[in-house]
């Protein structure tokens, strides 16, 4: 027994102990990119004989998780690929190693890369030519829907019939609907199927970023151009109000049974496994979701729709050096690799987002994959959430708000985003702002 | 006591010191001073994310913001819901699968083994795998109910009826053995001439039941409730894993909305404040819980 | 006594009816529990196929999924690489993906092995050595020392939770296994002392007594006597003691992130490759759920006695 325990615990100490005199890690959420960049990387190991570990946090804990890390100073990550809204906190609080001088010193240039990644990706304060970050994924909130369906012409005369016009991409949320909801409890092939996998999730941020692309298509916009943080008026508008309840309206008429919970994997798992017509989520899935086609299913692919205005939800970020790391010089080799053209283009290959022009100015990328295009638009849209340092106090009180209003069915939409910005308020002035 | 004197080595004063020292040492940094430093901090507005600026004395502000926030009473709600319907039910099935296991068939130490298992598992774990059991689409909970009545796909976690009662479920699931298993005991201490008597009496089984067997039986029950209610009022990890809370907030019981509170947004001047709040409630109705317990065990 | 159990002992009848009562509540209630462990062996497809599949072609794709990070390529890159090594490769490769790197599903797992061991141990030896000073000596306010010890245990983790969040971050023990070693050490010692006490008040005094008369120290006596007696009670209390620590989640998923993360707070994270997978979940969860169900069976003798902090003893 006592020589079984001794032989336990020797084999899980030299299991945690990895020892690699050149190694760095890297941290980024737990999804399909990012196993593409870790089968990346293992060229740049290969290259330069430094070890990669890789920490992949699930979305739900991602901001959570990685923030507590920061403002804790940790050292576990000497790389991370954060999510936009960060930028401001990794800024202000000092958590990234600003990269100006270091780019100067390798010739990376930031116009190399497509102005719209770089602003929402790189800079802090907002617009101005201080790089915290490289863009690494570009991403935005779009749609999937099931072509193959589409294209069968029993369906779309009926289609036509009801409504006047062909099945196919819609051109605004009013025509979204009249598709999910024709899909709604539809039997096709002897399966029972339904209208639309969207966001709906409560824990982290996945509520928010669905509503919000609708929001920014009746466009709604968060504050007063003149008047920064004031926000009544323009967050609770008439078109947002609209907005919201016009989602609620699509959860309620469209969405799934069970589907009350829902953020990427869920509408994932929906899409794939044949229940709906359409899903909402990010680019960063589609490599995934057109590779996958089979059983007769073709996917086909759109930006988000416009309504008032065109815009979609942002996604995707950029990759950065943390100030508490040991290893900074052999964290910024990396992303001095990571920025090469060629590697940036592999990255495309593999099911990465590129945000280099190289790679997506070249002639052959609209037609390279059936969503490139749809890429290209949506990045010329995007709006992003606040990227305050506060922003998780700021998405806390939206999710809770939208997700009682939208899935429990609470109260009015004008009610949920009085009291959104009746929180934002506190928010604000607790951080000095107001 | 003089005689001690006479065995070698340290005094046994020393040793009982030198014994409980580290222990009560421990408990007082890791448990009493942090409970400590919470009140300190329940009268300040300090947020634990924001380092470098420096709290402010609030006094009872805090305080007043919890109690005046309907959110909160509407949280202390779900979980008076959810204990209510927790204790009642692992009362009545932890007793009388108690009372069936008593009659000592064959095989029923096995059996009672097996039982046991489910509260011995990770709560955490068991919200997880639970939340695939409750899949409306392709779970097995719903195949079941639909195999003896078609309800057609209903969703315990998605909907704000249903979600309150997928928890209860499973807490019931989880912790029913645990009553059971004290209740056991406190059968099986009913000595036998008790009933002996009765026979000669001529006393009905049901009469027996009613005058002996139930009130022996009382004061384990209630122990078990005891437990199960603290456990219940600080419930986390289970529920955190199969709603989260949600849908909105209907199972959003105390304890979750002050991890959201404290770890989410940051607000731990305020979020102290409120455990204090339910530490002094859970401790005031334990309290009085222990004082009826034990009126009843006297009587 | 012949007599009397004639009419004690309940008829046959009513001992049938019980037993089936309590057989079909036994079935029902590990229905939950053997359905996980079935998911394990299906694979992705079979596991989301409804009605629910009873039978299947066992697969060990969700052991895989579980300990590997994977990613979807197109059938032409996948063409360039070199040929898989082994099965697992291969059966990774079948379902056009390759294998990216090692999953952390390991290293939790012997992240909950040293903090669970760590902290049993210490939790034991330190409740064992207070047990036997209440037990043996006269400790000034002793009832309300022991009521003291256990109330900690009443405390909602997560009101604790800040304080001690704050108090880490400074002494540098966030997130690491020193840290929960510590803090599990502590929230077992009220249920270490409380059950060791009660074995010790059972073993005879006059044993340690006789050892002392023979030369022993008070401490010898202790070590050398009274702890090889209270064996079984120390192998039960520490095994109550893993028990906890394996299935907390509050505290860890609170305090530990990356390094010293347990694997409850990681398990309910496993997301397989663009989709759920509940055979990798599956999986995860049996691999965990397994020593606590074979040390549940190892101590049931003492289960009551554990679960009711000695309270109640037979």
């Amino acid at each position: 027994m006592k020589k079984i325990m001794i032989l336990l615990f020797v084999s899980l100490f030299s299991f945690s102990v990895n020892s690699n005199a050149k190694s760095i890690t890297l941290g980024w959420a737990a999804w399909d990119p990012a196993n593409a960049l870790q089968e990346l990387t293992k060229e740049f190991t290969a290259e330069t004989g430094i070890d990669v570990n890789f920490e992949f946090v699930p979305w739900p804990n991602f901001a959570d998780r990685m923030l507590n890390e920061l403002n804790n100073k940790g050292k576990t990550f000497d790389l991370l690929i954060g999510d936009s809204q960060w930028i401001g906190a990794g800024a202000v609080y000092g958590h990234y190693v600003k990269l100006n001088d270091f780019f100067d010193k390798e010739g990376i240039s930031m116009n190399d890369f497509s102005p719209a990644t770089v602003y929402a990706y790189s800079t802090w304060p907002k617009g101005s030519e201080n790089y915290y970050a490289l863009p690494a994924m570009g991403d935005a909130l779009a749609w999937a829907y099931r072509k193959d369906w589409f294209d069968r012409p029993e369906l779309n005369s009926e289609f036509k019939k009801k409504h006047g016009y062909d099945l196919g991409v819609p051109a605004n949320w009013n025509q979204l609907h009249d598709m999910c909801s024709f899909f709604q409890g539809r039997e096709i092939d002897g399966q029972k199927r339904y209208g639309a996998a969207i966001n709906t999730e409560r824990g982290s941020e996945g509520i928010t970023m669905g509503v919000t692309a609708a929001m920014y298509a009746w466009g709604m916009e968060y504050e007063n151009p003149n008047k920064p943080y004031d926000m009544e008026g323009f967050f609770n508008s008439p078109q947002a109000v609209e907005a919201v309840e016009f989602y609620r309206k699509l959860y309620e008429d469209c969405a799934p049974p069970g589907h009350s919970d829902a953020y990427m994997v869920a509408n994932l798992d929906a899409y794939k496994s044949g229940q709906v017509a359409f899903q909402m989520n990010w680019y960063a899935f589609w490599p995934g979701v057109s590779k996958e086609d089979s059983d007769g299913r073709v996917s086909g692919f759109f930006a988000n729709p416009k309504q008032n205005v065109a815009a979609a939800t942002l996604g995707g970020q950029g990759i950065s050096v943390v100030k508490y790391s040991d290893k900074q010089d052999l964290a910024l080799e990396y992303i001095k690799w990571f920025a090469r053209p060629d590697v940036q283009q592999k990255w495309w290959d593999l099911g990465g987002y590129s945000c280099h022009n190289d790679v997506l100015n070249s002639p052959s990328f609209p037609t390279s994959t059936v969503y490139a295009q749809g890429f290209l638009d949506s990045m010329g849209i995007v709006k992003d959430f606040w990227q305050e340092p506060t922003f998780v106090e700021l998405m806390l009180p939206m999710q809770e708000a939208i997700h009682d209003y939208v899935v429990n069915g609470k109260g009015t939409a004008k009610g949920a985003l009085d009291k959104i910005i009746e929180e934002w308020v506190e928010v604000f002035e607790a951080d000095g702002k107001l | 006591m003089s005689v001690k004197k006479k065995f070698k080595g340290l005094s046994d004063k020393a040793v009982a010191w030198l014994f409980i020292g580290p222990s009560v040492f421990l408990l007082l940094a890791i448990n009493i001073y942090p409970l400590i430093y919470a009140i300190r901090m329940s009268f300040t507005n300090f947020y634990a994310n924001k380092i470098g600026r420096e709290p402010q004395f609030v006094g009872l502000k805090n305080y007043i913001k919890v109690l005046n926030k309907e959110a909160i009473w509407e949280k202390m709600q779900v979980t008076a819901n959810f204990m209510f319907w927790t204790l009642l039910l692992q009362a009545v099935i932890g007793l009388g699968l108690a009372l069936l296991l008593n009659r000592k068939f064959k095989g029923n130490e096995l059996l009672t083994t097996l039982i046991v298992l489910p509260m011995m598992l990770s709560p955490a774990v068991v919200g997880v795998f639970w939340t695939y059991l409750y899949n409306p689409q392709v779970g097995l909970f719903n195949y079941v109910i639909n195999f003896f009545h078609d309800f057609g796909s209903f969703d315990m976690i998605g909907s704000s009826v249903l979600a309150p009662w997928s928890i209860v479920i499973v807490d019931t699931w989880m912790w029913t053995p645990f009553t059971m298993l004290i209740c056991l005991a406190g059968l099986r201490s009913v000595p036998n001439y008790l009933y002996e008597a009765a026979e000669v009496d001529r006393a009905s089984k049901w009469q027996q039941f009613i005058y002996i067997t139930l009130p022996s039986v009382l004061p384990f029950l209630l122990l078990a409730l005891l437990f199960r209610g603290i456990e219940n009022f600080k419930m986390f990890d289970m529920v955190v894993e199969l709603t989260s809370g949600g849908p909105g907030s209907a199972t959003e019981l105390a304890s979750i909305n002050l991890k959201r509170e404290a770890f989410e947004k940051w607000k731990t001047g305020y979020s102290s404040a409120f455990a204090v709040i339910l530490f002094v409630t859970i401790f005031g109705f334990g309290n009085v819980y222990v004082k009826v317990m034990n009126k009843i065990k006297e009587r | 006594m012949d007599t009397s159990r004639s009419y004690l002992e309940p008829s046959s009848f009513s001992k049938k009816l019980a037993a089936t009562i309590i057989i079909v509540y036994t079935v029902i209630t590990l229905i939950p529990i053997s359905w996980m462990v079935m998911t394990s062996f299906k694979n992705v497809n079979s596991a989301i196929s409804y009605p629910p599949e009873v039978f299947f072609e066992p697969s060990l794709e969700g052991y895989v999924n579980l300990f590997t990070n994977r990613s979807r390529q197109s059938q032409e890159y996948l063409d360039s690489l070199p040929p898989p090594e082994n099965w697992y490769e291969e059966l990774v490769r079948s379902r056009e993906m390759v294998i990216t790197g090692p999953s952390k599903f390991l290293g939790r797992y012997s992240n909950s092995m040293i903090i669970g061991f760590g902290s049993t141990f210490a939790s034991v030896f330190l409740g064992a050595l207070a047990a036997y000073a209440f037990s043996r000596f006269r400790v000034p306010l002793k009832d309300d020392l022991l009521f003291f010890i256990l109330s900690t245990r009443m405390f909602p983790p997560i009101a604790v939770a800040v304080p001690i969040f704050i108090m880490y971050r400074k002494l540098g023990l966030g997130d690491t296994h020193l840290g929960m070693i510590i803090l599990y050490t502590v929230v077992n010692l009220s249920l270490a002392v409380w059950l060791l006490k009660g074995f010790m008040d059972e073993i005879p005094k006059e044993y340690e007594e006789a050892a002392m008369i023979d030369g022993y120290s008070r401490l010898q006596a202790f070590f050398k006597v009274v702890l090889p007696q209270a064996m079984t009670g120390i192998a039960a209390t520490a095994i109550f003691c893993m028990i906890f620590s394996w299935n907390e989640y509050a505290f860890a998923v609170l305090l530990t992130q990356f390094n010293a993360q347990t694997a409850p707070p990681f398990i309910p994270t496993i997301i397989g490759e663009g989709g759920l997978d509940w055979p990798a979940i599956g999986a995860g969860t049996t691999l965990f759920l397994l020593p606590v169900m074979i040390f549940t069976i190892i101590l049931r003798k003492h289960l009551l006695r554990g679960i009711t902090f000695g309270a109640v003893r037979k």
